[in-house]
């Protein structure tokens, strides 16, 4: 079976600063994994390479058998045009730690968006799914509401609805509750619990622990641009082999 | 409910002197240039009730919304791409937005429409050619082409797009990165991406100076007037050239100027609030609550 996300010694480098250095993972379709780490590890910056956001710099990265950002011909590589990596972002949903609903469109607008002018879907029927979706998330009747109106909780529930709307084969979290008041965490965190229950395949940076241990198959940790360790939740939270994930387990947990 | 009701505090208010002075001083200003602007032999107030609606004028005050229509149209359709030029990342594209804002800004509206007026003078014939050979797609001599409002036009729409072009720029570059990065992750194209994502909401932040752009420009149509371009200003000047009446037509055409101007400010307004949709705090408060 091919890997969902396959990443063979990726690095990448803002000027001289290394922000990977050498990251090497795989995560299977329908697997549920969680990044955790120290804020600087490289977490973001791996989730933010998989679609694309960021150009790795060295090493090779494979979303579903597809190279991400080039094309191999031979034993050449060509740079892909943004056509093309627009292309391949639609299958890729991505929820971001400040939201980035789009303000000047409602809920509905949001959802509809991308499927209406990038899939060309007929508009009645991405009404109708994206209805299904705010219902899915549990914001039927928000769906005129502009984001200023909504609240954090709202506004990330509302985001993943977007991003669902384009039916992803993967789901990319960075960070999606850190920029929420505590008592929204649980709200979000539900409709990703769910979303995790259904099969999806998602890659989720995150500092909740609880819902790396309940939800995750497998936890990554990663500190200074590298993969200390992974496993199962059991193994890297209950039994973690590294100095350096013990240190990180003690001041979370 | 149990709760006992409050009396409401009675107290006596400030005395605002200051605005009782103010208005003291306002008041006899006014009273200064009022009977001033009476006492004047030259101002002739039936002669401006006389002309006020005469053809020249009206037919003046058409031609001066006209211009300032067709330059603001093409002024900024010219500055949207000017500025995506500006900001793309094809370097070629990028130098010559800002060669051209260099140039229709480093030089002043004036010469630019005497230029624009003159230019059979400096190229008498307007020809485009298949490059490298002798074949002529279009041939004509200048003078046939700058006829009537075209070289009004040109200066205006020209140098109105160096300016909305950096209005614009501001109003994109206003817009949070992280709708770029959420278009694109759902997949959107950059074209795609900046006409349905960033130039909706950098319009909240073009809106206001482009209306100021426009009230700008309806005034500026004044200048036109050097190469008789048949606006407002130019209108008046013809007859008071003959009739020495400078005063009275002067004051026809400020008084048409400010009443298009007073028009145009009351649609900035609702514009404005257009394009403020979502955004609560330019919702709430305004002129007329």
């Amino acid at each position: 079976m091919t890997a969902m996300i396959k990443a063979e010694n990726v690095r990448k480098s803002f000027g001289n600063l290394e922000v990977l250095r050498g990251i090497d993972l795989q995560v299977a379709p329908g697997e549920v994994s969680c990044l955790l780490g120290p804020s600087g590890s490289g977490k973001s910056t791996f989730l933010r390479c998989v679609n694309h956001l960021e150009s790795v710099t060295a090493g090779q990265l494979w979303v579903d058998g597809e190279l991400v950002g080039y094309r191999r011909r031979g034993d050449r590589l060509f740079e892909l045009r943004e056509r093309e990596i627009a292309h391949r972002r639609r299958d890729i949903g991505m929820v971001f730690q400040r939201f980035n609903l789009f303000p000047h469109l409602t809920a509905l607008g949001n959802i509809t968006e991308a499927p209406v002018n990038v899939l060309k879907e007929p508009r009645a029927a991405a009404r109708e799914r994206a209805m299904q979706l705010l219902e899915r998330v549990g914001l039927a009747d928000k769906a005129d509401a502009y984001p200023a109106m909504l609240s954090g909780g709202q506004q990330q529930r509302v985001a993943i609805a977007r991003a669902l709307a384009m039916r992803p084969k993967l789901m990319l979290f960075d960070e999606p509750t850190s920029a929420l008041d505590p008592e929204l965490v649980g709200e979000v965190l539900d409709v990703m619990r769910g979303l995790a229950e259904d099969g999806m395949t998602m890659m989720v940076v995150t500092h909740e622990m609880g819902f790396a241990r309940e939800v995750a198959d497998t936890v990554v940790f990663m500190d200074a641009g590298v993969v200390v360790e992974s496993g199962t939740p059991d193994q890297v939270l209950g039994d973690p082999q590294h100095d350096r994930t013990r240190a990180f387990l003690a001041k979370v947990l | 409910m149990t709760q006992d009701t409050h009396p409401p505090i009675k107290a006596v208010p400030v005395r605002h002197y200051g605005r009782w002075l103010a208005a003291l001083a306002v008041a006899l200003l006014a009273y200064q240039i009022f009977s001033a602007l009476v006492r004047s032999p030259n101002l002739e107030p039936d002669i401006i009730a006389d002309y006020l609606f005469k053809d020249f004028v009206l037919e003046g005050v058409r031609t001066t919304l006209l211009l300032t229509a067709i330059a603001m149209v093409l002024g900024t359709a010219g500055g949207v791409l000017l500025a995506v030029m500006r900001l793309s990342a094809n370097p070629v594209l990028r130098f010559t937005a800002a060669a051209f804002v260099w140039f229709f800004r480093g030089t002043p509206l004036l010469v630019q429409i005497v230029f624009f007026g003159f230019l059979g003078a400096l190229l008498p014939r307007l020809t485009i050619t298949v490059p490298f050979t002798d074949i002529a797609i279009f041939d004509q001599p200048t003078n046939a082409v700058m006829v009537g409002i075209v070289p009004a036009v040109l200066a205006l729409s020209l140098n109105e797009m160096a300016y909305a072009a950096e209005i614009v720029r501001g109003g994109i570059l206003a817009v949070d990165s992280g709708q770029t990065e959420a278009a694109h992750a759902l997949g959107m194209k950059p074209a795609l991406t900046m006409r349905r994502i960033i130039l909706p909401q950098a319009m909240r932040v073009i809106a206001p100076p482009m209306g100021n752009e426009v009230i700008t420009m309806l005034k500026s149509t004044a200048l036109v007037s050097v190469i008789a371009g048949r606006d407002l200003m130019t209108a008046v000047q013809t007859v008071y050239a003959q009739n020495y009446k400078v005063i009275p037509l002067l004051a026809v055409a400020a008084i048409w100027y400010l009443a298009m101007v007073s028009v145009l400010s009351l649609a900035q307004y609702f514009v404005e609030r257009r394009f403020g949709r979502g955004h609560q705090a330019t919702q709430r408060g305004g002129m007329f609550r």
